[in-house]
């Protein structure tokens, strides 16, 4: 169903749960609308990816970033109400209760819909990040110039 | 509304954009000019499943209420 220059090119700087769930979301509906579509995550937003399992960094402040931000997508604070990682779970609550789909099947759909996820090479080398600390389902490790790339194709190109 | 349906899809209690997601993956199973009908209660569906049509050149046959959600009917395009 994708026509040529029917792209969409997402940045996930955030790792906060909420404008995640934004990101996500977008990514579904433009991926559904049968678009080419990428998310790009660099900084706080490789915790999406992240597999939420302690990270093998080298130095100390990369070792205390990993402890302090060990990440994974079912450990995203709201970027309101957070209270110490209480706010999660009360979100988590509310949106069951609504039936919405949490962040975990959200980010399933979006790979059964082939989304392209990307990770930024530069982030992941000042947090210490390596590729197997990512999901297997993240497709490239790439930099700057890939995403100018993909960016300069798409219709929709958003930074969240 | 007297439509041949090829597939029904139950989207009732999902909520955006989980009735799309399904749309577009069951879509792709069906044949050139197959009707899909989607039954959903989620109100942002009215607006959602023909814009997803407008979007996608899909044919929006149109909707029926029945006691509690709606039925849409979707002709996949023929290209």
């Amino acid at each position: 169903m994708a026509e040529d220059n029917n792209k969409a090119t997402i940045v996930v700087f955030s790792g906060e749960m909420d404008r995640v769930f934004a990101a996500l979301i977008i990514a579904t509906g433009c991926a559904a609308a049968g678009m080419d579509t990428t998310l790009f995550f660099t900084f706080w937003g490789l915790n999406v990816i992240k597999k939420g399992t302690p990270i093998k960094a080298q130095s100390f402040l990369g070792k205390m970033m990993g402890i302090m931000n060990r990440g994974g997508i079912n450990r995203l604070n709201p970027s309101r109400f957070a209270f110490g990682g209480m706010g999660r779970i009360l979100f988590r609550k509310m949106m069951r209760d609504k039936n919405v789909a949490s962040l975990e099947e959200l980010l399933q759909t979006v790979i059964d819909l082939d989304v392209c996820l990307l990770a930024c090479k530069m982030s992941m080398d000042v947090l210490e990040i390596s590729r197997d600390d990512l999901i297997p389902e993240v497709d490239d490790v790439v930099g700057v110039a890939t995403f100018v790339k993909e960016a300069a194709n798409s219709k929709v190109q958003l930074f969240i | 509304m007297e439509i041949q349906v090829d597939m029904v899809q139950d989207s009732i209690g999902q909520l955006c954009p989980m009735p799309i997601a399904f749309m577009a993956k069951n879509m792709k199973k069906l044949e050139d000019g197959q009707v899909l009908e989607i039954r959903a209660d989620d109100e942002g569906a009215h607006a959602d499943v023909p814009a997803w049509c407008e979007q996608t050149g899909n044919e929006f046959l149109g909707e029926e209420p029945v006691e509690g959600y709606f039925r849409y009917y979707v002709r996949k395009k023929v290209r």
